[in-house]
């Protein structure tokens, strides 16, 4: 009796020593991770519920729930959400339509392939606050930009010395970001469409052709379903980043005309008016709004990780 | 990754392209390749457009309609480096490469046994771990910023390199978990038994089974992590001064100045672009792995 739970402690303690040296390799990772991305944000909150302006340092103390009554009813806070909403939603629905266009013309074989994917690559490499500068210097300048530049150009072609000269910027300061956000965001869709139509099955695909089936027909009910996934993968990484773009509205605008999102605002309220409180309020609202998204996000990406586990 | 002709229509040109291109399919095969040419070139007109802006004189470079045929010079390269200004980019794009290589390094370091510990020796509930590591990545920065701040303040870690090491590796750090999970995933278990049982040392297991899997794997998170932190500018911009400036940090800065500057401001974004479109170009399929989470091979 004794001799058997002796036996039985010691494999428990035998498989739970195996269990702590599967982990081991894990902890230095996890937490990491924890200490950097989940202790700050704890700070947050507890700040969130402060009257903390670094003005005014003597002022500091607890105010309860003033901060997000401010936050909620701040225009400016909501013209961010709103704009946030907008810039994201833009960017990822157009650039994931253009990439699928250009995947599906890439996925063919013509003379200079390989060069096409080569230019259309390019885009996303250039580093992000670099685009940013140059749509908003070397071609959105009403003066002397190119796109103004062409406009008169062709004008002049065909006679004319009185070429129309909008302001971009100033005009259409939201498409002006959302330009240029998608001309760096499409190559990233494309890349992810075009290895998803690659990984297709072809004998499928030509057995139903031989069946008669048409190119609509095959898009339809075989290209489009198989690359559900990786237009769901594409949507869900772009959001992540775009949600989040700093760069792009604080280069080309620097938030002003409309086109300040959350990033930009909260940025504007800690670095700027240095409104601790506020900041780390509005800082919690986008945490929320976040999870909110993500969860639905994280079930997306979770059924694409289970079909390819199960593989 | 062959991939045939003709499988793929565009959306808009459904029913008559179709119909169309069964009986001259080469015909509709042309126009639709000179189509991805067209686009291919628009997209990188911009590009092109930097790089002729960059080999202008301040002056060719302001006019409207553009002088595209302008004599070249390297004065915008000449004034990126200071010739006029002083200020040299240097500091900066050293700033940029030590963050961005030591955090890339560090994310290894932290990610490979992360990886292992979640597919080929995979602890209980690792795919409850590989979200929490995704959704750590959906936490937006901005709302972590202050804490950062008003530590680095305490600590005295403001305008240091190393804070923005640790940050950088840790907003990189999913990215490189799910990734390298996914190449691990693909080492073949069996045969690490069956080496083992045929006696074979460990460094010749690594190298004859191990490596050809994982060491792609490698280079593509190395490449990812890589341009990420090399591109970051928000942190970048709150937490340094003028010591530990990064390269975008110092571009954006670069406009303020009076006068002509769109040739120079080109050179500029040119130069920090470069590390990015190499590393990039040479490695297109790495790119692809990379930005899928390795879910794409």
């Amino acid at each position: 009796m004794t001799t058997s739970a002796a036996t039985a402690r010691s494999g428990d303690v035998l498989r739970r020593s195996a269990d702590w040296a599967r982990r081991a390799p894990l902890l230095p990772a996890l937490i990491f991770t924890i200490v950097v991305t989940q202790l700050p944000f704890v700070v947050t909150l507890i700040v969130s519920f402060m009257d903390w302006n670094a003005y005014y340092p003597d002022e500091r103390g607890f105010t309860g729930l003033t901060n997000y009554k401010r936050v909620l009813t701040d225009v400016n806070m909501r013209d961010a959400i709103l704009t946030t909403v907008l810039l994201t939603v833009t960017v990822v629905l157009v650039s994931l339509f253009l990439g699928l266009v250009i995947a599906l013309l890439l996925d063919r074989k013509f003379i200079g392939r390989g060069a096409v994917r080569t230019m259309m690559i390019t885009p996303f490499l250039v580093v992000p606050v670099a685009a940013a500068l140059l749509w908003k210097h070397a071609l959105f300048n009403p003066e002397y930009g190119l796109l103004n530049g062409m406009i008169t150009a062709v004008w002049r072609l065909f006679g004319s010395d009185h070429p129309p000269q909008p302001d971009w910027i100033s005009t259409m300061p939201l498409v002006s970001v959302e330009t240029a956000l998608i001309w760096q965001w499409t190559p990233f869709m494309m890349l992810i469409l075009l290895a998803g139509l690659q990984g297709r099955p072809l004998d499928v695909i030509e057995a139903a052709r031989i069946d008669g089936a048409g190119s609509w027909q095959i898009f339809r009910y075989m290209t489009f379903p198989h690359l559900r996934q990786y237009l769901e993968l594409g949507a869900l990484l772009g959001s992540i980043y775009i949600v989040q773009n700093f760069d792009a509205v604080f280069t080309i605008t620097s938030g002003g005309l409309g086109t300040a999102n959350l990033p930009y605002t909260i940025y504007q309220t800690f670095y700027q008016a240095h409104d601790y409180g506020r900041a780390s309020a509005a800082g919690v609202v986008v945490v929320i709004g976040t999870i909110i998204i993500a969860t639905f996000a994280l079930r997306t990406v979770s059924s694409l990780f289970r079909e390819e586990t199960s593989r | 990754m062959t991939s045939i002709t003709d499988t793929a229509p565009v959306p808009a040109s459904r029913t008559t392209e179709g119909a169309a291109r069964r009986t001259r399919p080469p015909r509709s095969g042309m126009i639709l390749g000179m189509v991805a040419w067209l686009i291919g070139i628009l997209f990188v007109l911009p590009v092109l457009w930097m790089l002729l802006t960059s080999l202008h004189s301040e002056a060719a470079s302001a006019t409207n309609p553009p002088s595209i045929a302008a004599p070249l010079t390297l004065q915008g390269y000449r004034e990126f480096f200071g010739a006029s200004s002083g200020a040299s980019p240097w500091p900066p794009l050293l700033n940029s490469v030590t963050a961005s290589v030591l955090s890339t390094v560090l994310v290894l370091l932290f990610a490979i046994p992360a990886a292992y510990a979640l597919s080929i020796r995979p602890v209980r509930k690792w795919t409850d771990v590989l979200f929490f590591f995704l959704s750590t990545k959906m936490l937006p920065v901005v709302a972590g910023l202050l804490p950062i701040y008003l530590f680095a303040q305490v600590a005295g870690l403001l305008d240091n390199v190393w804070l923005l090491i640790v940050l950088y590796t840790s907003m990189n750090l999913p990215i490189a978990v799910w990734m390298m999970r996914s190449f691990l995933a693909e080492v073949p278990v069996e045969m690490l038994e069956a080496a083992a049982m045929d006696g074979a040392g460990l460094v010749r297991t690594l190298r004859e089974i191990v490596a050809p899997v994982v060491l792609p794997g490698i280079a593509a998170t190395s490449l990812i992590c890589f341009i990420f932190s090399w591109n970051e500018l928000l942190f970048a911009r709150v937490l340094t001064g003028t010591v530990a400036q990064t390269a975008p940090v110092f571009l954006t800065g670069f406009v303020t100045s009076q006068g002509l500057f769109l040739a120079k401001v080109c050179a500029a974004a040119l130069v920090v672009s470069l590390p990015v479109i190499i590393a990039g170009f040479a490695a297109q399929d790495k790119l692809v792995q990379g930005l899928s989470l390795g879910a794409v091979k």
